[in-house]
C-alpha cells in the first residue's frame, strides 16, 4: 500500500465506542521513532507494514489504539506502533489486555503474540480470553520455532523436529491453533500468511470488525532458526496444491484449475478432499463461516497435515455473534446503578447495625 | 457459682465483679466487666454462624469486643472427627479491650470432639456446656474418649451444664413438622437463645436476622426463631442455669460517634472502595479464589454500583495481569491473594515495578509453605513481599494493625500508589481478615484527598524546541513519572519490562543508564514519605522495647498493659509500614538497651531490623497458625526486661 493519507470510515460497530480519527492518517503515522530490531528477512516486518498500513482504514484515533504484547521476538512489535502499548511478561498479553479492554471500551486493543508466548508459556490465558470473548485481536505470529531464544523447538513444531533442545527430535505431537481456538469457543478464528500482504489485510480488516476476541493465526517465517517452514504455502506452484482459500459463501475449491473441493463423507460426517467431478460438483462444500456451530470449522482445521502443510485452510475459519465480556460487565455495572441507585459511600460504611456513643 | 471472675485482665482496672442483682424470676444476676465465649461444634453445626449472631447482638449491646473464628480448611470434614471441629471465640467487655481473649470462660461444646479438642485451653473453674445428646459411645470412642468425660471425673473443677440441645430443639419445633433431623439442625440456635439469656444480649438482630436470611423459606425462618426462643426461656426456667450475667456497655471505653462490629476482609474491601472515591478512578480488581482473601472478592463484586469491575480470572497471574492492564487504563487497580498467590505473581509485580503504574497487591497471609494452613494465620510473607521478585524491585509494604484498621491500611495504601506510581503491598492475614471488633464509622470529609493528576500534555523540551512527551521523566519531588493513560492525544507511548532509558523510556541496555535506574525506583521507594513511628513510653524509663508489625498488635498491646500494671517498664511501638521504614525508626531503636520483636514467623522482621540498623533484636515467634496470647507474652516480655 502507498504511503498516501487514508480517510478510514470509522464506522466498524464493534469498534463504536472508539473515538474517531479527526484527520486523515497514513501508513508514517503509526510508525514510531523506533529502529525496527528484528533480523533482516524477518516475516516480522512484513507483518509490521501491513498492520501499519491498514491501521489507517479504521479510522480511529490513535490515541485510543494500545498494542500489547509478550515475550518473543513478534513481542517487540508494540515499540513500533506510534500508538499506545506494552511490552509485558511472558505469556501473559492476553490476561492484561483483558483488563485494559474491559475497564476501557473505548480503546482498540490488539495483542502481538507468538506460538510461545500463546500456546506455551501462556495458553491458559489465551483460552480464557477466546472463551470471554472479550473485545480483543489476537495476532498470532506462528513460525514454528523459539526465535528469540534461539532455536528451541515450539508447541507448534512438528513431530520429530531437531533443535538446540532436541537432538534427536522432539516427541510432542504439536498444537493446531486454529483446532485450539476452535475448542475454546473462540467467535472470530482466522489463518493468514505473512507474506501474503492482500490477504493479510483482508482479515485484519474482518477481524478488526469483529465484535469480541479475534484470533489471527499468521504463519511468520523465522528466516534463521526455521527457514522456509512455510514455503509450501508460498512457492506458487507447490501453493495451488498445499493451500485451501476459505471464503464466506463460496464453494470450498482449490488446486489448478480449482480441481479439488472438500466434501462431507456421509458415513463419517468428516470432511476430505477429493477431485472434483461432473457427479460430485454439487456436494462441494460451501463455505459458512457463520454457522452457529463450530464443528465444520474444527473440521475444515484438521485437513492440514501437520508434518507436509498440504491441505492447509487460510482465510477465516469462524466468525460469529456471542455476548461480548466487556459489554456484558459495563451493562452489569448499570444495572446495579439501576437496581440500587449510584454507591452511596456513607450509607456503605454505616451498614445496618450501629450504635451510637455519645460523650 | 463463683467461677466466672475475670482472669487476668488487660487492663489495670480490670477484675470488678460488681454488684448483684435479682432477675424478675428471683434468679441472681451478677456483673461482669468482661467474658470469653468459645462456641465449638462440628463443622457442620453452624458455629460460625452462631459466633456471629452472638458478636452482632454484643456489638449493638454496645460492649468492645474481640473475635477469632477457627476452621478447619475442609468443607465438610469427617462428622464427629477431631479435624472436623469449629470454633468461634468471642472476648466482650465493658471496657476497651484488644484480643479476642487467652482461655475461654464458657465453652460450649456441640458434640464430644468439641469437648476434646477445647478443652485444654480452658481453665478449671471455667462453665461448659455440652449438648449431652451427641454424647454417645461412639461418638466419644471416635475421639478417643473410653469412658464417659461427663462422668468419670476428668471434668471436675469445670462447672459443667449438660443440656440434650437436640432433643430439647426436636421437641421445640415438633409443632412445625420437620423430620427430627432437619429439626436438630436448630441445636444451634437453641444453644444461641441459651447464651443470649445467660449474658442479656438483645434478641430483635437475631430474630430480624433469620427472618431476612430465610425469606423465602419462612417455615425454616420461623423453625428457627422458636429454637432460639426456646434456649432463651429453657434458660430462663430450668434450675441448672441459676444466674446470668451482664457486662455494661463500654461506652466510656470508646470515643463518640456511631459505630459498627467490622471484620478485617469486610474493612478492607470498604476501604478500597473508599479510596477508589476519594481518588475519583474507578476501582478494579482482578482475583482468584484463595483462602482467606476470597472474601475481598465476593464483597467488591456486590458493589458495582459504586463503579467497581471485579473480574474473576484463570489463574493468580491473570488477576493480577488484568489489574495491571487496567492501571495503565487509569483504574484503581488491585489484586488481592494470599501467599500461594503471591508467589504465582512475583513476576507481573516485578514488570509492575519496571512499569511503575499504581497497582496494589492485598495479600491475606495464611500458614505457609506451599498451601500450608489455608484457614490460620502467619505473619512469614513479610520477606516475600520485601525481595521476593527477580532483580532489584522494591516495593512498599503497608499492614493493618486490628480488623477494623485494614480500612484506614488499604487508604494509605492507595496513596502510596497513586502518589509514587508503584505497585504496594498490603498485609493482613487470616487472623485480621476474619477476626472483628466494632469500628468508628468515620465521616466521609475526613477521609484523605487521593486525587491525582493524569499527564495531559508533553512534558519535555527536546534540543530543537520540540515538545515531546517523556513517559520517564520524573517529578522531583517523588520521583514518580507521569501516568499517561491512553486516549490522551499527543501522549502515544510504549513501556515495557525491558530496561528503559531515563527519560525517553526507551529500550536501554547501556550499563550505566540501567544502575541510574536501579538506584533511581529504589531512591523513589526509600523516599516515600511516612509518618514517624510513634512510641508508647508512658513513663520514659522503659530499657526494653517491644517492636511488632500488623496483628500481633492486638497481643502486644495486651501483654505491655499486664506488664505496666505488674509495675514493669516496657516502651510499645507498632509498625504500619514496612517498606520504607518510617525515617526515626534507627533513633527509636537506638533509645532502649533491649528490642524484642515478637511475630508469627521465625524472626522475619527481626531479620530486617538487625540487617538495617545493626541492632541486636531479639525474636519471640510464634508459628502454629494463632495469634498470640496475651498472657504467654507478658510471660516472654518480662524475661526479656529481666534477662
Amino acid at each position: 500500500m502507498a504511503d498516501t493519507g487514508t480517510k478510514g470510515t470509522g464506522t466498524i460497530e464493534a469498534l463504536s465506542l472508539v473515538p474517531k480519527a479527526e484527520a486523515e492518517q497514513s501508513m508514517k503515522d503509526f510508525k514510531s521513532d523506533q529502529e525496527v530490531r528484528w533480523c533482516p528477512g524477518c516475516g516480522d516486518y512484513a507483518i509490521l507494514a501491513a498492520v501499519q498500513g491498514f491501521m489507517p482504514e479504521l479510522g480511529l484515533a490513535k490515541e485510543n489504539i494500545v498494542f500489547v504484547s509478550g515475550i518473543g521476538c513478534s513481542s517487540r512489535f508494540p515499540y513500533y506502533m506510534n500508538t499506545y502499548g506494552m511490552h509485558s511478561i511472558h505469556g501473559r498479553a492476553p490476561a492484561i489486555a483483558t483488563g485494559l479492554a474491559s475497564s476501557r471500551r473505548d480503546l482498540s486493543v490488539w495483542v502481538v503474540t507468538g506460538d510461545g508466548d500463546a500456546l506455551s508459556i501462556g495458553g491458559n490465558h489465551l483460552i480464557h480470553a477466546l472463551r470471554r470473548n472479550v473485545n480483543l485481536k489476537i495476532l498470532l505470529f506462528n513460525n514454528r520455532i523459539y526465535g528469540l531464544t534461539k532455536g528451541q523447538y515450539s508447541p507448534t513444531s512438528e513431530v520429530g523436529k531437531i533443535t538446540k533442545s532436541t537432538p534427536m527430535g522432539s516427541l510432542d505431537a504439536p498444537f493446531n491453533p486454529v483446532s485450539l481456538a476452535l475448542g475454546a469457543e473462540a467467535s472470530f478464528v482466522a489463518r493468514t500468511v505473512d507474506s501474503d500482504r492482500k490477504h493479510l489485510t483482508d482479515v485484519l480488516r474482518q477481524a478488526a470488525a469483529h465484535p469480541g476476541t479475534a484470533l489471527v493465526e499468521i504463519y511468520q517465517n523465522c528466516n534463521i532458526f526455521n527457514d522456509g517452514a512455510f514455503e509450501v504455502l508460498k512457492d506458487k506452484q507447490q501453493a495451488e496444491e498445499a493451500v485451501i482459500r476459505l471464503d464466506h459463501g463460496q464453494p470450498i475449491r482449490f488446486g489448478t484449475d480449482l480441481a479439488k473441493g472438500v466434501v462431507r463423507n456421509p458415513q463419517t460426517g468428516d470432511l476430505e478432499v477429493v477431485d472434483v467431478s461432473e457427479d460430485n460438483q454439487s456436494q462441494i462444500l460451501v463455505h459458512d463461516a457463520h454457522a452457529a456451530s463450530p464443528t465444520t470449522a474444527f473440521a475444515l482445521s484438521r485437513l492440514a497435515d501437520p508434518h507436509t502443510l498440504h491441505h492447509t485452510p487460510i482465510g477465516v475459519f469462524r466468525s460469529t455473534e456471542r455476548p461480548v465480556y466487556d459489554a456484558q460487565m459495563s451493562d452489569q455495572l448499570d444495572e446495579a446503578i439501576e437496581q440500587n441507585g449510584k454507591g452511596d459511600l456513607a450509607a456503605l460504611l454505616a451498614g445496618g447495625d450501629t450504635w451510637t456513643v455519645v460523650g | 457459682m463463683t467461677s466466672q471472675v475475670s482472669s487476668p485482665a488487660e487492663q489495670a482496672d480490670g477484675a470488678v465483679v460488681g454488684e448483684q442483682r435479682k432477675r424478675a424470676n428471683d434468679k441472681d444476676v451478677r456483673r461482669l466487666d468482661r467474658v470469653i465465649i468459645r462456641f465449638a461444634g462440628d463443622s457442620g453445626d453452624g458455629m460460625q454462624l452462631t459466633g456471629d449472631r452472638f458478636t452482632s447482638e454484643t456489638a449493638s449491646f454496645g460492649n468492645d469486643l474481640s473475635t477469632l473464628p477457627n476452621f478447619p480448611a475442609e468443607i465438610r470434614a469427617p462428622a464427629g472427627t477431631l479435624p472436623g471441629v469449629s470454633s468461634f471465640q468471642l472476648h466482650f467487655a465493658d471496657h476497651d479491650i484488644l484480643t479476642p481473649g487467652d482461655a475461654p470462660n464458657v465453652l460450649v461444646a456441640m458434640n464430644p470432639a468439641a469437648l476434646k479438642a477445647n478443652i485444654a485451653d480452658v481453665p478449671r473453674g471455667a462453665e461448659i456446656i455440652v449438648n449431652t445428646d451427641e454424647f454417645t459411645k461412639r461418638a466419644m470412642q471416635k475421639v478417643g474418649y473410653d469412658t464417659s468425660p461427663l462422668e468419670d471425673g476428668s471434668l471436675d473443677g469445670y462447672h459443667v451444664h449438660p443440656v440434650p440441645l437436640t432433643a430439647l430443639t426436636v421437641e421445640a419445633l415438633k409443632e412445625f413438622e420437620l423430620s427430627r433431623k432437619d429439626a436438630g439442625r436448630s441445636k444451634n440456635m437453641f444453644a444461641l437463645g441459651l447464651l443470649s439469656w445467660m449474658y442479656h444480649r438483645p434478641t430483635e438482630g437475631t430474630e430480624r436476622f433469620l427472618r431476612s436470611k430465610f425469606a423465602k423459606k419462612p417455615q425454616i425462618a420461623a423453625a428457627n426463631i422458636a429454637a432460639f426462643h426456646a434456649g432463651w426461656n429453657f434458660g430462663e426456667t430450668t434450675e441448672d442455669f441459676a444466674v446470668s450475667y451482664e457486662v455494661a456497655p463500654a461506652s466510656s471505653a470508646f470515643p463518640t460517634g456511631t459505630y459498627r462490629n467490622i471484620s478485617g476482609n469486610l474493612a478492607l474491601s470498604y476501604g478500597l472502595i473508599a479510596a477508589s472515591k476519594q481518588a475519583d478512578l474507578p476501582l478494579y480488581l482482578g482475583s482468584y479464589p484463595i483462602t482467606p482473601a476470597s472474601d475481598i472478592l465476593h464483597e467488591l463484586s456486590k458493589h458495582k454500583n459504586f463503579g467497581v469491575r471485579t473480574f474473576q480470572a484463570e489463574d493468580e497471574i491473570a488477576g493480577i495481569g488484568a489489574a495491571l492492564g487496567a492501571a495503565f487504563g487509569g483504574s484503581l487497580a488491585v489484586t488481592t491473594t494470599s501467599g500461594p498467590g503471591v508467589a504465582l505473581k512475583s513476576e507481573t509485580i516485578g514488570l509492575a515495578v519496571s512499569l511503575e503504574l499504581p497497582l496494589l497487591v492485598v495479600d491475606i497471609q495464611r500458614g505457609g509453605p506451599s498451601t500450608g494452613l489455608p484457614t490460620k494465620t502467619e505473619q512469614a510473607d513479610l520477606l516475600q513481599a520485601m525481595y521476593g521478585r527477580n532483580g532489584e524491585a522494591p516495593v512498599p509494604v503497608v499492614a493493618p494493625k486490628t480488623p477494623a484498621d485494614c480500612f484506614d491500611a488499604a487508604i494509605e495504601a492507595a496513596r502510596i500508589a497513586i502518589t509514587y506510581r508503584t505497585p504496594v503491598f498490603l498485609l493482613s492475614d487470616g487472623y485480621l481478615a476474619n477476626g472483628s471488633e466494632p469500628w468508628r464509622i468515620p465521616e466521609i470529609d475526613q477521609l484523605p484527598d487521593l486525587r491525582t493528576q493524569f499527564a495531559s500534555g508533553p512534558n519535555h523540551t527536546e534540543a530543537d524546541g520540540a515538545e515531546v512527551f517523556w513517559p520517564y521523566k520524573r517529578d522531583a519531588k517523588t520521583l514518580a513519572r507521569p501516568w499517561a493513560i491512553p486516549g490522551t492525544p499527543g501522549l502515544e507511548h510504549r513501556i515495557g519490562g525491558i530496561e528503559k532509558q531515563d527519560g525517553t523510556g526507551n529500550i536501554s541496555y547501556d550499563p550505566a543508564n540501567h544502575e541510574f535506574m536501579v538506584r533511581t525506583r529504589q531512591a523513589k521507594i526509600d523516599g516515600i514519605e511516612v509518618p514517624d513511628l510513634e512510641v508508647d513510653d508512658a513513663l520514659g524509663e522503659a530499657n526494653t522495647l517491644v517492636l511488632g508489625w500488623g496483628s500481633t498488635y492486638g497481643p502486644i498491646t495486651a501483654a505491655v498493659r499486664r506488664l505496666r500494671t505488674a509495675g514493669e517498664r516496657i516502651a510499645q511501638a507498632h509498625l504500619r509500614h514496612l517498606n520504607p521504614f518510617p525515617k526515626n525508626l534507627g533513633e527509636v531503636l537506638g533509645r532502649y538497651d533491649k528490642v524484642v520483636v515478637p511475630e508469627m514467623n521465625l524472626g522475619q522482621l527481626a531479620t530486617l531490623i538487625r540487617a538495617r540498623y545493626l541492632v541486636d533484636a531479639r525474636s519471640y515467634n510464634q508459628v502454629n497458625g494463632m495469634p498470640f496470647k496475651a498472657e504467654q507474652l507478658a510471660t516472654a516480655l518480662k524475661e526479656a526486661i529481666h534477662g
